[in-house]
């Protein structure tokens, strides 16, 4: 088993028929991924060969799922467009979104975030701006590398794309159930939260390593859910303690401003939930392995 | 993007918010022409990015045109919280009856918008929430329903205004909404909301804040960026789209995502603890898929900055691949020739490591230190830093 993706998962992918969309198709089949077709408007009909496999375009993602039984979509489009697609997704009840694209407009994700969470399939947006989510050595629904490590029985939920393929290449001896990249917007859909606790009902994950950054208040709000909420051991990270106050760093959603938002202070919510944070990616992992080796 | 008050200014009143006449100068003759051209009394008002102008004495009443002219002539240069004054805004003066507070903001974590509201405008919102928290209204606003008539009126009420005023403030509710989401706006603040004699309601004072990746819909958002006020490192970056940051240590760093630089900066300043307090320079983030152009721009940059003494290069290649990125730096070296005369310490994992390595080992640039792990690249490039920094030259 592994959180929100499985080898069963049936992917298809808005925008395969543009580049990034159709380069990372090809990577998530080559991962082993059912993907099983792709969405582009206007474009119903056509197919896209990857290594002598052809697979279909559909016009929208209801039809998509009506000819493939597809569960997982995961989005490419160009921002300008990303909000139709993303809401269409949603409007035709898919299991699960990931939204790849970066730099989506705040008002369009606080949009079809809520509609997300009104509609009645409550479909499950991960992203934006994120890499996307890998059940290692089962299925990979974005852009996360598929060979940096294989399964295992850690969990990750993480703000930031590199800071994930840095720690799953550190404790890739031992390997990962499921990896979530929920993006370092200000605002997005699926939450550390809400990792941790598919992580807590998942039988094949033994503990959870959990990357913040700067900004917000998402960790706090996960120290506290952690503490009520989490039996299994969790290991944190947190990037950006040299960050100046006023500065957007790289992310979006990476800025501290007044009081808010510090490194320290996730730091210290976290620590005073039990978990243990690592002064670096290096030392989180350390810490894993001690868990890891406790346990076993 | 934050906004200059004569930048909000102009977006209230294109969408209908109240707001006075006013002019925006760059020197004291323009102030007192605009003083003569408002008539009365004016209030010369300092345009900084910054709160605490008007305790700094950024913002001045004056009579005449001549005393307008000296007011603006003491404001403009004016030092307000490392902030220099280049620009002044004259506005007629407006007597206050009272001063009220109105805003919306970008709630992350409800994943919604929020209203805020209160009848104790003037001083610093943040104040008023500490103070006397009970006298500042939050309403949540449905991203989809938005603010109709109904919603301002609970926002109107929630904070307790006036009963003969509750009409105007609402209608500036709904029109504030308007510069919100037509803006594509993150917040928009007006302190103070005033009520003038005669019952008026004005807005005297405002801020905004502009989604960048908003760009794509606000071509006329472009002109509203601030060139001149920009570090001129992060505006060289910026015009060749790199992600930098300039900061105020010794140790220049150049990495792939955003977080994982982020996490470079805290691991060179751990570092540098014991390497006479060496700190990271900057952030600059290459991206995703970073070419030899990319490297080499990313380098040129954190050269020119004479408060570089060593560069660190991390790398962890998911897409991008370690032999690209490794000839982008020998590559970039040989552009830059003599202008890189730095050292240079270089960890390289993840996507095709063993070629990247052995391209920079073949090249084998005396200036190019190979370290395998991020913490002791850290260390090195810390110490190499610390070897040519002189503290206090």
């Amino acid at each position: 088993m592994a959180i929100f993706l499985t080898k069963d998962s049936r992917i298809i992918v808005q925008g395969m028929t543009g580049s990034e969309g159709r380069k990372h198709t090809q990577r998530m089949l080559d991962a082993g991924s059912q993907v099983v077709g792709g969405v582009t408007p206007g474009k119903a009909g056509q197919t896209v060969d990857f290594n002598g496999a052809a697979l279909p375009v559909f016009g929208s993602v209801a039809e998509s799922m009506a000819a493939t039984g597809a569960d997982v979509s995961v989005v490419f489009v160009p921002p300008r467009f990303a909000k139709a697609a993303v809401s269409e997704a949603i409007d035709a009840g898919i299991g699960l979104v990931v939204v790849i694209t970066e730099g989506i407009p705040v008002h369009d994700t606080v949009g079809f975030c809520a509609q997300a969470s009104s509609n009645p399939a409550r479909t499950r947006v991960v992203g934006p701006n994120c890499p996307g989510v890998i059940s290692p050595g089962a299925s990979n629904a974005g852009i996360i590398p598929a060979d940096i490590t294989g399964p295992g029985r850690i969990g990750l939920v993480s703000k930031s794309g590199t800071l994930t393929y840095q720690m799953m290449f550190e404790l890739r001896d031992i390997g990962f159930s499921t990896c979530v990249g929920i993006g370092g917007d200000p605002v997005i859909g699926t939450t550390h939260i809400d990792a941790l606790q598919a992580f807590e009902d998942d039988p094949d994950t033994t503990a959870v390593v959990m990357i913040g950054e700067i900004g917000g208040d998402a960790e706090e709000r996960a120290a506290d859910y952690i503490r009520a909420n989490i039996t299994k051991p969790v290991v944190g990270y947190i990037a950006g303690f040299t960050a100046p106050e006023g500065k957007t760093m790289g992310h979006a959603g990476a800025i501290v401003s007044g009081s808010a938002g510090t490194a320290e202070a996730k730091k210290d919510a976290l620590e005073a939930a039990g978990v243990a944070v690592g002064k670096t990616p290096s030392d989180t992992a350390k810490l894993m392995r001690q868990i890891i080796k406790s346990l076993s | 993007m934050d906004l200059y008050e004569y930048q909000a200014r102009d977006l209230f009143g294109a969408h209908g918010v109240p707001v006075l006449p006013g002019r925006v100068v760059t020197t004291s003759e323009q102030a007192r022409a605009a003083a003569v051209e408002l008539g009365g009394t004016v209030v010369v008002k300092a345009q900084v990015k910054t709160g605490g102008r008007g305790k700094a004495g950024g913002v001045q009443l004056a009579d005449t045109p001549q005393e307008a002219q000296r007011k603006a002539a003491a404001i403009l240069g004016m030092d307000i919280k490392g902030h220099t004054v280049h620009r002044v805004l004259v506005t007629p003066a407006c007597d206050i009856v009272e001063e009220y507070y109105l805003s919306f903001i970008l709630d992350r974590t409800h994943r919604t918008f929020l209203a805020m509201a209160s009848v104790q405008g003037g001083m610093e919102i943040e104040e008023v929430a500490a103070t006397a928290p009970e006298a500042l209204a939050k309403v949540p606003v449905d991203p989809v329903a938005g603010v109709d008539a109904r919603k301002a009126a609970e926002i109107v009420q929630a904070a307790g205004f006036p009963a003969e005023v509750a009409q105007p403030v609402a209608d500036t509710v709904r029109r504030l909404w308007d510069v919100f989401v037509a803006e594509d706006a993150t917040l928009v603040e007006v302190n103070p909301l005033v009520r003038d004699p005669r019952g008026s309601i004005i807005a005297l004072d405002g801020k905004v804040t502009l989604d960048d990746n908003a760009g794509f819909r606000h071509p006329d958002h472009a002109e509203l960026a601030d060139p001149a006020n920009q570090d001129p490192l992060e505006a060289r970056a910026r015009a060749r789209n790199l992600n930098y940051v300039k900061l105020d240590g010794q140790v220049g760093i150049i990495g792939n995502g955003a977080g994982l630089v982020m996490s470079t900066l805290d691991v060179v300043a751990y570092a540098g603890q014991a390497h006479g307090g060496m700190k990271p320079a900057n952030f600059l983030d290459i991206g995703g898929g970073a070419n030899a152009q990319v490297m080499a721009d990313g380098l040129d940059i954190i050269l020119g900055d004479p408060d570089v003494h060593a560069v660190f290069v991390n790398v962890f290649g998911g897409i991008t691949a370690c032999d690209q990125v490794a000839t982008g730096i020998v590559q970039a070296l040989h552009i830059l020739g003599d202008a890189a005369a730095k050292p240079l310490v270089v960890r390289l994992d993840g996507n095709n490591v063993v070629a990247g390595r052995r391209i920079l080992a073949q090249a084998a640039h005396p200036l190019v230190t190979m370290v395998d792990t991020m913490d002791a690249a850290a260390d090195k490039a810390a110490e190499l830093a610390a070897l040519t920094f002189v503290k206090g030259a």
